[in-house]
């Protein structure tokens, strides 16, 4: 492989994995705070696609405004998951949760189906995500390197909430334990609605850059990215914020990096992911950066 | 006889050492106490010799057989039983079941023959169940047998897990704090109670215990322990009026102060 | 209730099981015969998924996996030869599967067999993972054997799947196999080798000190399940005649998974009920999105609006029931008896009164 080449595989690599982080984000900080695996958010993922495909394709708005919109919408929706199906079941079984992600999960595909039909549809881009930039013999898609700049921009601006804000406080608090937080007078219904609404919105916007780069768009298309996504909070240490990042990036480049340098395997692309995975399980069954719980005898 | 023997037993859980070359020589047919402050390292001894942990350094000899490093399952079928500090009964199952779990370990029918109801199976379970009442009996929770082990009042739970450590048919039995939440009454009847059990059962109690009544009521020696480190070893009386002990427990110099 | 009328009982039972599918086999619709089908075959899951779940505690995302190990070795070994020479299109059938053709039993069975050896061999490691984490990794498991099928077309067609696969399924064999998987895991759980597995799922660590082999018992209950859930496979192939990859998606674990939930955990009796429930709704809802006229309008055909109400069913079943549709009632004759007294009782009461 000459060098050219290994680079444009490098960015590839590299923009794939900031969508996995930005999605995985939205996994890990509910499982910190909830213990549940949100199997609706790659659902949540796909929606973010269509609310920008109406703005513009239907609505005529400009770029900056859909981009908005598709955001606050989409944050809204996940808020909305929570409150109805996840607040209720608060105290209940965590098996009780699950299935109700599962619940929301098959809502939210198949009232895609009957509203945006389940027809893929073509994503717009603006020209200037078509355009190719060469670079010394290098040819780089513009939508790449913007995907890897924006999703490092929205993980930088996450890590200075979750980290230097009292509302990042407070979600940290409630994900070390629930009770304790309580009393300690952090408002908990608002905590949880507020990280649903950034998990969300960061999936939106992972969900639009995806349609960028993948420009087709159909009511599953978040089952397998949400999967692959939720692979790499778990490598990275589940209800981990930076594993999670450090999880999305390293799956994202290392399953580019298979396709590019074995070929011959690339129908194995999806399987790697989960390899990766239990490998990493049975020798950190924490994950990279997880918090090694110990059950106190 | 030395039942249980422990050379030097060291624990380190990364930097922290939490037993610093514990030595031990446990006789057969004693009581044998263990106390000492919180965070002393107590229930780490237990745990190493059940097999939870296994000791960084040097090794635990059983009947003069190195149980080293086995699982819990392997130590249990060899004779040592033990109960919690926070009880852990199967919540959910029955009193009998609870009992009846214990007894499993020394079954020998097959899967096979057990979901085929086979002759030597049923025999077994009867037996089995014969058993476990009769246990059940024997420590007054008869009557709760088909009760939820986890609906029963606090002392009984206590008792019941005591039972359950009985019905493995241990030579060795650790008690972690069997006295913790009680109150006088309830802690002199659990001294006789202990007593009884190493007559009857013919065991012998190796037990963790905040309640000095207790400890000193009970306990034909004592040991203790202190950051990791034994400090001090003796009968009862020895160890009432040994100086350490008191700068342990009170954490000032009483005697020169 | 002594134990010779309660066998009795059993008995009179089993025989009205066997005359009413011979009913159903012979008169009912060919519908409906479906529907109750499906419904045995999702019984044959459950109770095994709940074997693992509800009794042992195991937490296993990866009963598709076992399914299809289980299907697909089906369908291989009671393929027509003649029609293995025409499906294979991507690449043609390795020997000896281009020869094989046996009796429908032995193929279930070995499929069964399969689903199990797999079992051993993913369980051994994987079960030390606790709670989620195991949930996750039997995942991926699942998810690895469904690329692997994608991926060997000399054997399993690739994503063409298999087409044709003769339909034995009936209701002798569904029911059957129904019946013969909830006696077992009946048996077992009230065994002590079940009591063991609930001491597990209970407390490990207590359940480790008084001598419960942790790795053994739990290999054990997922080599067990993993068992039946082959041979549901299996049972499943034959009924649908086509298989490929993406019938093993994470939905069918998640639909096992929703009725053994919906039954409650740990309880046979309405993991049984809710096998049959989940797929009478299933069915029920497909004339809704079909389209339909009433007298002044009609209803176009609207796809996806069956699993949109089928969602919010669950969604609001589990917001409402969440300790399964029997709570703590389990099946037995000592229980119907003395549901049956305690009406009598109340009856002659009120006569009293």
């Amino acid at each position: 492989m000459s060098f050219n080449i290994f680079m444009q595989n490098v960015v590839n690599g590299l923009s794939l994995g900031g969508l996995y982080a930005l999605i995985a984000i939205g996994y890990t900080m509910v499982y910190g705070i909830l213990r549940l695996i949100n199997f609706a958010h790659g659902d949540i993922f796909m929606l973010g696609t269509y609310f920008l495909f109406y703005a513009v394709a239907i609505f005529h708005l400009p770029w900056w405004l859909s981009f908005i919109l598709a955001i606050i919408l989409t944050a809204l929706t996940g808020v909305l998951t929570e409150k109805i199906a996840y607040r209720p079941l608060r105290n209940s079984p965590r098996i009780s949760l699950l299935i109700s992600a599962i619940g929301v999960s098959f809502f939210l595909q198949n009232a895609g189906i009957v509203t945006f039909s389940g027809i893929p549809k073509a994503f717009p881009r603006p020209d200037i995500f078509k355009k190719i930039l060469i670079i010394a013999d290098i040819r780089i898609q513009i939508v790449n390197i913007n995907a890897i700049v924006i999703s490092l921009l929205f993980l930088m601006i996450l890590l200075y909430i979750v980290y230097n804000t009292k509302t990042g406080l407070a979600m940290r608090a409630i994900s070390t334990d629930t009770e304790t937080a309580r009393l300690m007078a952090i408002d908990v219904n608002r905590t949880i609605s507020i990280t649903f609404a950034i998990g969300s919105a960061l999936a939106a916007v992972g969900g639009i850059l995806w349609a960028l780069k993948y420009p087709q768009i159909n009511p599953l298309m978040g089952i397998i990215p949400g999967l692959k996504a939720f692979i790499a909070a778990v490598v990275g240490g589940i209800g981990n914020i930076p594993g999670a990042m450090v999880g999305g990036f390293l799956l994202g480049f290392t399953e580019i990096m298979l396709v590019a340098f074995l070929p011959r395997l690339s129908g194995y692309r999806d399987a790697f992911a989960f390899l990766i995975l239990i490998l990493i399980l049975l020798f950190k069954p924490d994950g990279l950066f997880g918090k090694n719980v110990q059950e106190k005898v | 006889m030395t039942l249980l023997k422990l050379n030097n037993v060291t624990m380190r859980f990364g930097g922290l050492t939490a037993v610093d070359s514990f030595k031990l020589a446990l006789k057969k047919g004693e009581i044998l106490g263990l106390i000492g402050p919180n965070g002393a390292g107590k229930t780490t001894v237990f745990n190493m010799i059940t097999g939870i942990y296994s000791p960084t350094k040097n090794s635990i000899y059983f009947r003069d057989e190195n149980i080293t490093g086995l699982k819990p399952d392997i130590i249990a079928k060899k004779g040592i039983a033990r109960t919690f500090q926070n009880i852990r009964l199967l919540d959910n199952l029955t009193v009998l079941d609870n009992v009846m779990i214990g007894v499993h370990l020394h079954l020998k029918s097959s899967l096979f023959s057990a979901i085929l109801r086979l002759p030597g199976y049923v025999r077994e379970e009867k037996s089995l169940y014969t058993k476990s009442i009769n246990l059940l009996e024997r420590v007054e929770l008869g009557d709760f047998a088909y009760e939820k082990a986890g609906s029963l009042p606090y002392g009984k739970q206590r008792k019941l897990e005591i039972a359950r450590a009985l019905a493995t048919n241990p030579e060795l039995l650790l008690l972690d704090e069997p006295a913790a939440g009680m109150n006088p009454q309830e802690s002199q009847e659990l001294v006789n109670f202990i007593r009884q059990l190493r007559d009857q059962f013919n065991v012998t109690i190796f037990l963790i215990e905040h309640d000095m009544k207790v400890v000193m009521g009970l306990c034909e020696r004592i040991l203790v322990l202190d950051y990791g480190v034994t400090i001090a070893e003796g009968i009862p009386q020895e160890i009432q009026n040994n100086p350490e002990v008191i700068k342990a427990y009170l954490g000032v110099d009483v005697v020169n102060a | 209730m002594n134990k010779k009328k309660e066998q009795l009982l059993t008995l009179i039972f089993v025989i009205l099981l066997a005359a009413l599918i011979w009913l159903a086999q012979n008169y009912f619709d060919k519908y409906l015969i479906r529907i109750l089908n499906l419904g045995f075959i999702y019984v044959i899951l459950a109770v095994s998924l709940n074997l693992l779940f509800g009794f042992t505690g195991q937490f296993s995302l990866g009963h598709a996996g076992f399914m299809a190990i289980g299907a697909y070795t089906t369908s291989l070994l009671i393929l027509p030869v003649s029609q293995k020479e025409m499906i294979y299109l991507i690449e043609p059938i390795i020997w000896p599967l281009s020869i094989l053709e046996i009796p429908f039993i032995i193929a279930l069975l070995l499929g069964g067999l399969f689903a199990a050896i797999a079992a051993i061999l993913i369980g051994l490691p994987v079960l030390r993972l606790r709670g989620d984490y195991l949930g996750i990794a039997t995942l991926g498991f699942a998810e690895i054997i469904r690329v692997i099928a994608n991926n060997i077309p000399q054997v399993t067609n690739g994503a063409l799947g298999l087409k044709g696969v003769p339909e034995y399924t009936n209701l002798w064999w569904s029911a059957g196999f129904a019946v013969v998987t909830v006696f077992v895991i009946k048996r077992l759980i009230s065994s002590s080798y079940g009591r063991a597995l609930m001491a597990i799922r209970e407390n490990e660590i207590a359940a480790e000190t008084i001598g419960v082999n942790l790795t053994y018992h739990k290999v054990m209950s997922f080599t067990i399940s993993a068992f039946f859930a082959g041979i549901g496979g299996g049972l499943l192939a034959s009924l649908l005649t086509t298989i490929d990859p993406r019938t093993f998606m994470m939905f069918l674990t998640f639909n096992v998974l929703i009725v053994v939930v919906i039954g409650g955990l740990g309880n046979l009796t309405g993991t049984i009920i809710s096998a049959f429930l989940f797929n009478f709704t299933l069915e029920y809802l497909r004339p809704i999105e079909n389209g339909f006229s009433l007298i002044f309008f009609s209803v176009p055909k609207i796809p996806g609006l069956r699993m949109v109400v089928f969602s919010i069913a669950l969604l609001l079943v589990i917001l409402f029931k969440q300790k399964g549709i029997l709570g703590e009632f389990e099946f037995s004759w000592q229980r119907i008896a003395q549901i049956k007294n305690s009406l009598i009782s109340r009856t002659s009461e009120g006569g009293e009164l």
